[in-house]
């Protein structure tokens, strides 16, 4: 038996309440899945991460990245909950034990969405040391300032894990200090100093500008210690990566699925197109690099979840896996030919969808340089 | 009250069956398996009555291979109590599986068996009633409604001309059909759980229960394609098709 083969079966069989053109509409309306994470949120698989004294399941990253993927797998978009994945290791390891006793319960019930992350900035993408807002103590509050962008679900989520400078960069000792996490109330945000622009973009991602201009936040909401929060950011790189890579396979497992399944049926000349080995050959290649990446990204969970070093595997399964869901989407929309660019097949769709994973939350190339620089330990480049 | 539940580890009714080659059966090498969809409801039945506090134990069956254990699995992640898997790798036709099942019947003494009317691979529609007659129990074959009373039940059945309610004595073999109920869906916390609950393994080959098989399969291959139909254009186009090309009127 698989790992985790129980949940995947569940999640699948939960998918199947929510067909493909459930999501075509949400696709052609720019609709947010309420209905779907309702369910997935009442039959607890939300809240995987959330230990149980908290209400949830209190499974590792393997778990979470199963439910991820099937998602995906299923033809579905799993970004809504990936938010909530990603930076439930910030919350659970550096928030206090009164914001984990206020926020877990309300969130593994669905009281609460933390789906929402703010980190990017106009003039600091990659380059995350460099962002500028800020919040700036007075008693007992924090007054935020500033501007991010690409903050994806901030229309739909109450919670955002915000990443602010609090000291400028020329006052810290270490490049690295400076930065703190704050767990924003968005509801009561909105208005009172907090805007926020819906940003359109190829596929449905609800991603967006946020204008901070004199938001008062209260001291409490300061996760961790002040000054520390890029280390908390990076601490939960390695899980985003990771459940990234998931995703990405449960993609791949979408194209394979659909695309030999076309083969098989459709038939011109005379024959079934998966008969000629133009047709097969790149899917089996596809298949082939899937598994590869499949194993490196079980690798990494496994290791995580053991609480070993997993940096290297993270980002190796990440790089693989993003690079052959593209392939995969490719060769599934050559495969089906005129239909793959029609709507109705949903293969545009999950082409366009399973683009971006190779652009965020962290695109290729910083990737190879973490490669190059850590695990081959090449001179620094930048 | 104690109530057996019958499940049956079947390929997924999501699948796209494929006959093997050599025409042997049905291709299920890396095919997704799960719960026959009848046994499901059965399943659901048997836990709603508990919830209603008419029952104190569901125990789950399954007869095969060791992976049923999965299916077993996922009844008890719904809500059964426990888990008795029945264990070969012999193919087992329904009189067989209605014997196993009369030993394990005879070992638990339950006051009702509920099962699926049928499987979906070999639609057999068989196993509950070889298993009441073997029992010597009432039975109620395809139920959309079951109400239980004081030592019996009221069952309305799926018939060919609508609906009939019969009063059966317990312990008795019910049988459900698609209508009577809609399964739940296994909860995270409940997945979790269920891998701690308790599951017996018996090898066939010590119940001392004949299984082998009564008949051979001589081959198994795809339904005929079905041909394309055709529009046509008017009443007396379809009239004059009907007469002159099916000859059916
Ligand atoms: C749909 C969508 C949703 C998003 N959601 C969120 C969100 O919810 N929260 C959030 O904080 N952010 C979010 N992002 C932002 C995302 O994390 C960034 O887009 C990503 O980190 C890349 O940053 P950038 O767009 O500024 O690209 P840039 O940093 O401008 O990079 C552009 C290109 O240059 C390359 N590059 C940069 N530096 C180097 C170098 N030194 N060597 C080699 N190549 C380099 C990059 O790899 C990239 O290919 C989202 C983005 C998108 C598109
Ligand atoms: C946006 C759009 C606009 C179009 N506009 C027009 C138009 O104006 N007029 C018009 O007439 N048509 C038009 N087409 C149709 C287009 O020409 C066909 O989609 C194209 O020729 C492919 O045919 P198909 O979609 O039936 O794919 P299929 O023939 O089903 O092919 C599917 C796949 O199988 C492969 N394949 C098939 N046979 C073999 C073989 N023997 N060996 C190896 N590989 C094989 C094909 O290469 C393809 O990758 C349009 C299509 C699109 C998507």
């Amino acid at each position: 038996m698989n790992s985790h083969q129980d949940i995947r079966d569940a999640v699948a069989k939960l998918c199947t309440r929510f067909p493909n053109n459930y999501w075509r509409a949400l696709d052609s309306k720019r609709g947010y899945p309420d209905a779907f994470i309702k369910v997935l949120n009442d039959e607890g698989y939300l809240s995987v991460l959330i230990p149980e004294e908290y209400g949830g399941a209190g499974l590792g990253l393997e778990a979470a990245g199963v439910v991820l993927e099937e998602i995906a797998r299923s033809g579905g978009n799993p970004a809504a909950f990936h938010a909530q994945m990603y930076t439930m290791g910030t919350l659970l390891k550096h928030g206090s034990a009164r914001q984990k006793q206020y926020y877990l319960p309300k969130i593994a019930a669905g009281e609460l969405r933390l789906q929402a992350f703010g980190v990017t900035e106009p003039a600091a993408g990659t380059d995350t040391l460099s962002i500028r807002t800020s919040a700036k103590r007075q008693g007992d509050k924090y007054l935020v300032n500033g501007q991010k962008v690409w903050i994806s679900r901030a229309e739909h989520s109450d919670l955002l894990l915000l990443l602010a400078r609090t000291s400028p960069q020329e006052a810290v000792q270490r490049k690295t200090d400076g930065l703190s996490v704050f767990l924003v109330d968005i509801r009561q945000a909105v208005g009172h100093g907090l805007t926020i622009r819906p940003i359109q973009t190829m596929m449905n991602h609800h991603t967006t500008e946020l204008f901070f201009d004199n938001l008062e936040i209260a001291a409490d909401c300061l996760v961790g210690e002040e000054g520390k929060g890029f280390r908390y950011i990076l601490d939960g790189m390695n899980a985003e990566r990771i459940l990234i890579a998931y995703e990405c396979i449960g993609d791949c497992k979408f194209f394979i699925d659909r695309a030999t399944e076309y083969a098989r049926e459709r038939v011109v000349f005379g024959r079934s197109i998966g008969q000629n080995q133009g047709i097969q050959f790149p899917l089996a290649r596809a298949y082939a690099q899937m598994r590869a990446a499949e194993l490196m990204t079980n690798r990494a969970a496994s290791l995580f979840d053991a609480g070993e070093a997993c940096a290297e595997q993270a980002n190796i399964a990440k790089l693989l896996a993003s690079e052959v869901a593209w392939m995969a989407a490719d060769t599934c929309i050559q495969t089906y030919g005129g239909c793959g660019m029609a709507k109705e097949y949903d293969i545009e769709r999950k082409f366009r969808e399973t683009r971006l994973y190779q652009v965020a939350p962290i695109s290729t190339n910083l990737i190879l340089s973490y490669i190059g620089e850590h695990v081959l330990h090449l001179p620094r480049s930048f | 009250m104690k109530i057996l539940v019958a499940v049956k580890r079947v390929v997924d009714y999501n699948v796209k069956i494929r006959v093997k080659a050599d025409q042997t059966g049905v291709d299920t090498a890396n095919v997704k398996m799960s719960m026959n969809p009848f046994d499901e409801i059965a399943v659901e039945e048997a836990i709603r009555i508990k919830e209603a506090g008419k029952a104190e134990e569901v125990v789950v069956v399954s007869l095969g291979v060791a992976q049923c254990q999965e299916t077993i699995r996922y009844a008890l992640a719904l809500g059964a109590d426990r888990g008795i898997l029945v264990q070969s790798d012999d193919e087992l036709q329904p009189l067989a599986v209605a014997k196993l099942l009369k030993f394990v019947v005879d070992r638990e003494n339950p006051d009702l068996v509920i099962l699926g009317k049928q499987a979906i691979d070999d639609d057999s529609n068989q196993t509950g009633q070889m298993l009441a007659a073997l029992l010597a129990w009432s039975q109620a074959t395809f139920a959309s409604k079951v109400v239980l009373g004081e030592g019996d039940a009221s069952v309305t059945r799926e018939i060919d001309g609508g609906l009939e309610t019969i009063k059966i004595g317990l312990p008795a073999v019910i049988t459900t059909d698609l209508r009577l109920n809609e399964p739940r869906y296994a909860k995270l916390p409940n997945i979790m759980k269920a891998k701690k609950k308790p599951l017996e393994v018996i090898p066939a080959a010590e119940t001392g229960v004949d299984i082998a098989s009564r008949l051979v399969t001589l081959k198994v291959t795809e339904p005929p394609q079905r041909e394309a139909g055709i529009k046509v254009g008017s009443v007396t186009e379809l009239l004059d098709k009907l007469r002159n090309e099916a000859k059916v009127i």
